[in-house]
């Protein structure tokens, strides 16, 4: 983020990017996190999981502003986001 | 009326009614209908009484939601009943089977009348017998009392209650329009608590609990809505965590179960009333209003000296199959009469082995035999 | 107001049945999203979830059930809605949710539907409105547009559908509303107003069906009908009901139709309680 002042604690409050959780066993590969992440975070993996369904993975963890949008619209209760600033 | 509403002393009133204060009596305090002749006056009745004594009387669309009301009711921690007649009592057969699937305890009142279809609605019939049975689809099994008098009304509706609670099982009275409408006397005696049965609570803490654990006498504990115990019931066939289990094994733990824990428990259940079987060369097995007419012919036989006597079966479901075989080594002849075209009779046929004689006296409906052809039948089986 | 992680688990795990996890749905199926919202509707309306007892029937929908970690039943099809009046009446204090589907509260259940909005039992019901029978295969349904195709409409869907929300409203409910599970955070507010209100609460979700009516209308894949969804959704709050028809194509108003105040069937039985007491 460009600052043109600098705020004097900005070490200690830097944004850190929110973690983002798949449950692998879960998931089946409906890409609705995928299409609708609305900064672009997620995208499809090559990997697949036991039952071959083809996993999201966090494609850029920094783009993730920790809305929510793919944990609540999630089928398969298989994806989650962690705030990393502790505010949920 | 004493403080909490309940009625004692001696009354004179229907059968419908008297049931109704029976299940009353018994710590009923929900019903759900739907007005049907001849059962009508139950459910009149009970939306006159339940208010009065901190119940709910609900009247549903129709007798399919009567029945599932029924079930919600319990599984909320009431006890619950219905009413009905035959074209209702089919409507009630699917979630009849779900109450015999969830355990749930409930009694349910058909007053039979004339069928099949709309038949005779004011007049009596004895043709859901089998239905009662059989009615619902898949395997199971339910205990029916039949009740030959407003006092059994009374009486027998709480039995029907004990029974429901204790075995966690649908109980069906199947009264008929007579014993329904009829008018005599009802003591309705004051029935201590410690008479009464309650559904068995379960014992241990909510992470512990499983829904259909069996005990020792096949019933499982049971957990009502709404006090953290975060069970799961459904119609599917399930385990004893509740949670439906599409297998042949867990089908055949579970629908064995059902089935044997009345069977195992058929002592208990089954009530049978003899009157001078104990030399009998011919046994009249009837219940309801027919029973009434066939004590009458037994009396009349008796006093032209032949050895007659009455079954009357109190219980007609599980059947009582272990009395009729011995009847059947001692007796020379069963005569079954009945308000329909033969049902009981072939299950009297069936436990007799043909060691016995078995004459059905079919009546189509739409009024009771006459002693006399009872009796007529007794002298023609004893040659 | 900060919180802290310990263990990494779903917030919605804890009203999950985990030990029966992944559940049955498919693919892309709106159901899960639903449910997910419901979950965080009771967070939201900060309700005690010992008190909640949901009733589902049959059906895809009714599978909900079973798979929620709260007191359920899964009942016989088209019944939930009398089983849970029966619950309600038997115990005033449950907070009694019914989660089905468009066949099994609309078609078999319909007559039950019409009378407990009738009677405004105290009760919050979730359709999921797929627009087909999914559980048996995609069979045409009370709420198929016309000429939609499914399985027992292979030339296009002949008979007219209903329009729930009118339908609803009209029997008497005191919140009627309907979603998508693309309008998310709309539907968990809905969601927990409707689980807060007293009355009978009616919310009608739109959920995609990829594998049957999805697939046998041109949208085979989930996101395909979620963006048709996007594309035709117009959020009209406090419409008329009456206009919100649903065809193959064209707009589809979402919203918050009905949000009124009636005594409840529970408030008049109080009345003729008090009465009857007194006449002892």
């Amino acid at each position: 983020m460009k600052l043109w002042r600098k705020p004097f604690d900005q070490e200690e409050k830097a944004v850190r990017p929110p973690r983002v959780i798949i449950d692998k066993d879960r998931c089946k590969g409906c890409e609705y996190c995928v299409e609708f992440c609305p900064t672009g975070a997620l995208a499809m993996s090559q990997e697949a999981n036991a039952k071959g369904y083809l996993l999201p993975r966090a494609a850029d963890e920094r783009k993730c502003v920790a809305c929510g949008l793919c944990e609540a619209i999630c089928p398969d209760f298989a994806i989650f986001v962690i705030s990393a600033n502790g505010e949920e | 009326m004493s403080d909490d509403g309940i009625l004692e002393g001696e009354f004179f009133m229907n059968g419908d009614e008297a049931c109704a204060e029976g299940a009353i009596s018994a710590g009923c305090r929900f019903f759900a209908g739907y007005p049907i002749t001849p059962a009508t006056e139950v459910a009149e009745r009970m939306s006159v009484r339940l208010p009065q004594i901190g119940g709910v009387y609900v009247q549903m669309e129709d007798e399919l939601a009567s029945m599932n009301a029924v079930l919600g009711a319990s599984w909320a921690g009431v006890k619950a009943m219905t009413s009905t007649s035959g074209p209702g009592f089919s409507l009630m057969m699917e979630n009849l089977g779900l109450g015999a699937m969830l355990e749930t305890p409930c009694v349910v009142v058909d007053v039979q009348r004339a069928g099949p279809s709309t038949g005779l609605p004011t007049l009596v019939g004895q043709g859901d017998m089998m239905q009662a049975k059989w009615g619902s689809h898949g395997v199971y099994e339910l205990i029916a009392i039949v009740p030959s008098s407003p006092q059994e009304m009374f009486d027998l509706t709480i039995t029907a209650f004990n029974l429901s609670e204790k075995y966690r099982v649908p109980v069906l009275v199947m009264a008929d329009e007579v014993v329904g409408h009829m008018s005599e006397k009802v003591v309705m005696r004051q029935v201590a608590p410690k008479e009464l049965v309650q559904r068995r609570r379960p014992t241990v803490p909510p992470e512990q609990y499983l829904p259909y654990e069996p005990d020792v006498d096949l019933v499982p504990a049971m957990a009502i809505a709404g006090e953290g115990y975060r069970f799961h019931v459904t119609g599917l066939t399930h385990d004893e965590r509740g949670y439906p289990v599409m297998t042949a094994e867990a089908q055949d733990r579970l629908v064995r179960r059902l089935v044997d824990k009345i069977r195992v428990n058929r002592k208990d259940i089954i009530r049978l009333d003899e009157v001078e079987t104990e030399d009998a060369d011919v046994v009249v097995c009837a219940y309801g209003i027919t029973a009434r007419v066939a004590r009458r012919a037994v009396q009349q036989a008796r006093d032209e000296g032949i050895r007659a006597g009455l079954l009357r079966m109190v219980t007609v479901w599980p059947f009582a199959e272990d009395r009729i075989r011995e009847l059947a080594r001692q007796a020379k002849a069963f005569v079954v009469p009945e308000i329909n075209y033969g049902q009981i009779v072939l299950e009297v046929e069936r436990c007799a082995g043909g060691m016995a004689k078995t004459l059905l006296l079919p009546h189509m409906g739409g009024s009771v035999h006459q002693p006399e052809t009872i009796l007529e039948a007794i002298r023609e089986v004893v040659q | 107001m900060t919180s802290v992680v310990t263990v990494d688990k779903n917030p919605v795990d804890s009203y999950l049945r985990v030990d029966r996890m992944p559940h049955i749905w498919c693919a892309g199926c709106g159901i899960g999203s639903a449910v997910s919202c419901f979950i965080k509707a009771i967070n939201r309306a900060k309700l005690d979830a010992d008190k909640i007892a949901l009733v589902s029937g049959i059906g895809c929908a009714g599978r909900v059930a079973g798979y929620v970690r709260l007191d359920s039943f899964h009942t016989t099809h088209g019944r939930a809605l009398p089983f849970a009046t029966g619950l309600k009446l038997g115990n005033p204090k449950l907070k009694v949710v019914v989660f089905s589907g468009d066949g099994d509260l609309v078609a078999i259940g319909g007559n039950h539907l019409i009378h407990s909005a009738r009677r405004n039992i105290d009760m919050t019901v979730i359709c999921i409105n797929n627009f087909n029978y999914g559980m048996t295969g995609g069979q045409l349904g009370p709420t198929t547009p016309l000429e939609a195709r499914s399985s027992t409409s292979p030339y296009g869907n002949f008979d007219p559908p209903f329009n729930l929300p009118h339908l609803v409203s009209a029997s008497g409910a005191t919140y009627v509303a309907r979603w998508t599970v693309i309008h998310l955070r709309q539907m968990e507010r809905s969601i927990a107003e409707a689980l807060v209100k007293p009355g009978f609460s009616f919310i009608e979700v739109l959920a995609p069906c990829p594998t049957l009516y999805g697939r046998m209308n041109k949208m085979g894949q989930g996101v395909i009908e979620l963006r048709s969804y996007q594309e035709r959704c117009v959020v009209r709050n406090g419409a008329d009901p009456r206009e919100a028809d649903i065809g193959l194509s064209g707009p589809i108003v979402v919203g918050k139709f009905v949000d009124i105040d009636r005594p409840t069937f529970w408030d008049y039985y109080i009345k003729v309680f008090n009465k009857a007491q007194k006449k002892r």
